[in-house]
């Protein structure tokens, strides 16, 4: 097959008309909020691998409250429900912080084993006392009409999730570069003793950092849930939590940088499904390409520290 | 005690050492790397391609020990650009790790799709490694089925925990490999080849969660599929922490979470209700709490995650 055809259907897929481009922004929305969460943990070196298991903490917490929240008005629903999810997100990020601030414990292997301790305490909840009564399938009752994200665009799914996110990232820039808590932030990343010594309550930042990293990739699981599936389910997301890792270390872990990485892979994301229908190309590609461009990023970061040189 | 007690028990036993093979292999390799100084996310990834290369290769060839060889040429060669990343241009090795599993589990199914056209159906299979009972030793009851009548590769998997204990602590290559773990510096000025010896772990790491995840496709299932794995890389990573750095407990370990599987599974079998999900979180957070409990005497190597510049 010519690859020539093979990767324009990609891109015809992700952009070429208007439905493509909206289920593109689909996507982008919870990557978005995964690569915001990531980078800003990343920035002051805590290292939360576990966006994946707090997008689901978040999502479960959220959709608790929207189930039964038939009674309010989307005014108030939503907001409760994005607070609340953010909340969730947030304590699954929390206790990895303490036991690394209090105890030393290393964060990559909590924040990394947290996510599966996550999965399965929303599988056993969805499982157990949630099943859907009638069809048995793992999914809570449906969450009321008045906690659903609007559609923007009639006729797509391009909901009110996709601006939460713009406003998020939009916030980060904020935070990192105006503020002094984001500037601090940076200051623990480049590095902890001098930020210690210049009387930065280093311990403090690092667990406020990973809180609101935690509860920024909870607001991206109440997006899927609001926005897309409309109740809890054990499918909210293929690894974006994964994949946020991925853009923002190709973001650079700025603000503009995870942006454009996190709209470049929505666009993998959803133009190797494209692909995959028009050609048979099989969609584990997209997985793929995120993972090699990771890996080509890394080597690329060696040769702009260390730049080659003729020496005569 | 009844006949139909003691089947059971022994059904349970033979299935506890089933399911803890894969993470024998697997958190064997990664005790390697890691007393190297090396933490190999990238194991979850290895496993998924040991499992498919291996399962590919058996299916087409019909002979499972050549299977069984390109799982773990497969795995040297992904340690080998595990080793590049982290060791040659010493990128993070958490997120060079990550980047590989995202590769490979895209990577895994994606060249088993291409070699083997199959949509819908019943997948391929292979008619898996059998059981080699040994003369007299598997007449025993309960243990003679347990441990006597097992597949080669088990008694292998066995049989590498003491060859491993006494490489890492009996040996002075074992004794140069854990000095690598906790001073690189050191090592060095004692003659040590810091980065040889790391890339040799990562090489012997990646061959043995090859086979691990191999296990899964020719000695288990007979098939591939994705995700074949179910996260069990990740619960090495988790077992590493759990058996503290030495093979000898990680046979323990193993046993005991192959063990929570096979109860698990049991259970699920004669229709208790029990949700299932928490058992299998056991494992994760079993290792947390160990993490917790051992974190006021901080055992891990003391160089883990931290990459290592020659000075010359």
């Amino acid at each position: 097959m010519n690859p020539i055809y093979g990767y324009g259907q990609l891109v015809y897929g992700a952009l070429g008309d208007k439905l493509a481009l909206t289920e593109t922004f689909v996507i982008f929305a919870p990557l978005l909020l995964c690569g915001v969460a990531v980078a800003l943990a990343f920035t002051c070196k805590f290292w939360n691998i576990g966006a994946e298991g707090q997008l689901y903490s978040g999502g479960m917490i959220g959709a608790l409250f929207a189930v039964y929240s038939t009674s309010l008005p989307s005014i108030i629903s939503i907001p409760v429900m994005l607070i609340l999810a953010f909340l969730g997100g947030a304590a699954w990020a929390a206790w990895p912080a303490i036991l690394k601030v209090k105890l030393k414990v290393d964060e990559v292997v909590t924040t990394l084993l947290g996510n599966w301790v996550m999965t399965y305490a929303v599988a056993a909840v969805l499982f157990g006392p949630w099943k859907n009564p009638v069809t048995g399938w793992p999914e809570s009752p449906v969450i009321a009409d008045t906690a659903k994200y609007p559609i923007l665009i009639a006729g797509s799914r391009f909901h009110l999730g996709i601006i939460v996110a713009l406003i998020v990232a939009a916030a980060f820039y904020v935070i990192i570069r105006k503020t002094k808590w984001g500037f601090e932030l940076r200051g623990i990343g480049g590095n902890p003793t001098a930020s210690y010594a210049s009387g930065i309550n280093v311990s403090r930042q690092i667990i406020t950092a990973a809180i609101v990293s935690g509860g920024i990739a909870g607001l991206a699981g109440i997006g899927q849930v609001a926005g897309i599936q409309f109740h809890m389910t054990t499918d909210l997301s293929p690894g974006y939590g994964y994949t946020g890792v991925v853009i923002a270390m190709v973001g650079g872990l700025t603000p503009i940088g995870v942006l454009l990485a996190s709209f470049l892979m929505a666009v993998i994301v959803q133009g190797t499904q494209a692909m995959h229908r028009e050609t048979g190309v099989p969609w584990a590609l997209a997985e793929t390409i995120q993972g090699i461009i990771l890996l080509c990023l890394l080597v690329g970061i060696f040769f702009t520290k260390y730049r080659l040189r003729r020496v005569k | 005690m009844s006949l139909l007690d003691a089947t059971l028990i022994t059904g349970v036993l033979a299935a506890t050492l089933r399911l803890a093979m894969p993470l024998i292999y697997g958190t064997i390799g990664e005790t390697f790397t890691e007393r190297a100084g090396i933490l190999n996310l990238g194991i979850e990834g290895m496993m998924l391609m040991g499992a498919s290369t291996g399962f590919l290769v058996g299916y087409s060839s019909g002979d499972l020990w050549l299977g069984v060889l390109a799982a773990a040429i497969t795995g040297v060669m992904l340690g080998l650009v595990m080793g590049f990343l982290t060791i040659s241009i010493g990128a993070q090795q958490h997120v060079a790790g990550l980047g590989l599993t995202i590769a490979c589990s895209g990577l895994s199914f994606y060249i088993y799709r291409i070699t083997i056209e199959n949509v819908g159906g019943i997948p391929p299979h292979v008619d898996p490694f059998h059981t080699i009972p040994i003369p007299y030793l598997s007449q025993i009851p309960i243990i003679g089925e347990v441990l006597f009548d097992q597949h080669a590769l088990a008694y292998l998997g066995l049989i590498l925990v003491p060859i491993s204990a006494f490489i890492l602590f009996r040996t002075r290559f074992g004794l140069a490999l854990r000095a690598v773990g906790e001073n690189p510096n050191a090592a060095a000025t004692a003659g040590i080849d810091v980065f040889k010896m790391r890339y040799l772990c990562l090489t012997i790491a990646g061959a043995l969660s090859a086979v691990g995840g191999a296990w899964l496709s020719l000695a288990e299932s007979g098939m591939f599929l994705p995700g074949l794995t179910q996260g069990r890389g990740w619960v090495c990573i988790a077992l590493v922490v759990f058996a503290n750095w030495s093979p000898i407990r990680v046979l323990g370990g193993a046993i005991l979470f192959g063990g929570i599987d096979a109860v698990q599974l049991s259970l699920q079998s004669v229709g208790w209700n029990v949700p299932y999900q928490l058992f299998l979180m056991l494992p994760y957070v079993l290792t947390i709490a160990a993490l917790i409990a051992v974190s006021r005497r901080a055992r891990a190597p003391a160089a883990l995650l931290s990459s290592y510049k020659r000075e010359d």
